[in-house]
């Protein structure tokens, strides 16, 4: 039975879905729209005591890690549209590849931001304390970035986990979709992330 | 397969959008060096930051092909996002209302 037959097979009993999106879509778009607002959270929490804290360190002397994850994270987004429209096309092989190119391009990321990390920690920055300023930068970055490198760990393993069951004919095309649709958060959470977080804390 | 012969294939629009992102996210870079204020900086960074991530919620994420959807999702979203300014005037007035710590 095709997604239409379940769409619209069963007027009498099942209702329409909200936006004729598919249930399970919905239930990311959910999930997608509340784990805005803990970003949301966390990043005007962050712009508050940016604004009312007079030492607020700027530790970053160079762009070009930041630069180099923001494009492996960029590019990411486009090879899993290029998996999804794989994927729409019956092309299974081919969706794989480009979903597990996906998920190493997000296990690249994550080793970057693991060797920023620890850059930052070797000079002598910890969650409560930092060489340059308020030691309420470390709690910020490290909360905010570990945040979001924990969607980024959990984004990799899911893809992995859809993209293998999506080959072995466990998992259809729409499942590939909506852990796609995981992805692009990811990068767009990231697309704030780097000017708040990053770039406005540079040391010019 | 129905489906698959009938699937038309988005890459070319795809790359454009990508390659639209990226020359944002690299203006965001660009303005990071630049010698302008403080606030200044943080509201270019931002607006192309909503751009940004714009072009991804409607062209990488779908929206854009769905109107019902697009409206659900943005007035949630910017509804929940609103609400948590309030607290701004607040910390303006820690620092004695000289706006983005120096």
């Amino acid at each position: 039975m095709s997604h239409a037959d379940t769409m619209t097979g069963h007027s009498g009993l099942m209702e329409k879905p909200a936006f004729s999106v598919p249930a399970k879509k919905m239930a990311m778009w959910l999930f997608i729209i509340a784990d805005s607002a803990t970003f949301a959270a966390c990043l005007v929490a962050y712009g508050f005591l940016r604004n009312a804290t007079p030492n607020w360190p700027r530790p970053f002397h160079s762009i070009t890690n930041v630069s180099i994850m923001t494009f492996i994270l960029v590019t990411s987004s486009l090879t899993m549209l290029f998996a999804m429209d794989a994927a729409k096309a019956g092309d299974k092989a081919k969706a794989l590849r480009w979903t597990l190119i996906t998920a190493a391009a997000g296990v690249l990321f994550a080793l970057l931001h693991i060797r920023e990390w620890m850059a930052l920690i070797g000079e002598g920055m910890t969650l409560f304390k930092n060489p340059w300023g308020t030691g309420l930068f470390g709690s910020a970055f490290f909360s905010i970035t570990g945040l979001h490198l924990l969607h980024v760990t959990c984004g990799v393993i899911a893809l992995v986990v859809v993209g293998l069951r999506y080959q072995g004919g466990r998992y259809n095309a729409d499942d590939l979709e909506i852990t796609g649709l995981y992805w692009h958060f990811v990068d767009l959470v990231w697309m704030f992330v780097v000017p708040l977080v990053y770039l406005l804390n540079l040391s010019h | 397969m129905a489906m698959a012969e009938a699937h038309k294939s988005s890459a070319g629009k795809y790359v454009v959008v990508y390659l639209c992102i990226l020359a944002i996210a690299a203006l965001q870079f660009v303005i990071a060096y630049s010698d302008i204020t403080g606030p200044q900086m943080f509201t270019r960074m931002l607006i192309l930051a909503i751009i940004e991530a714009a072009l991804a919620l409607l062209f990488f994420m779908h929206l854009s092909d769905n109107r019902g959807l697009r409206w659900f999702v943005v007035i949630f979203t910017v509804s929940v996002l609103l609400g948590m300014q309030y607290g701004w005037t607040d910390s303006f007035r820690l620092l004695g209302g000289a706006p983005w710590a120096k």
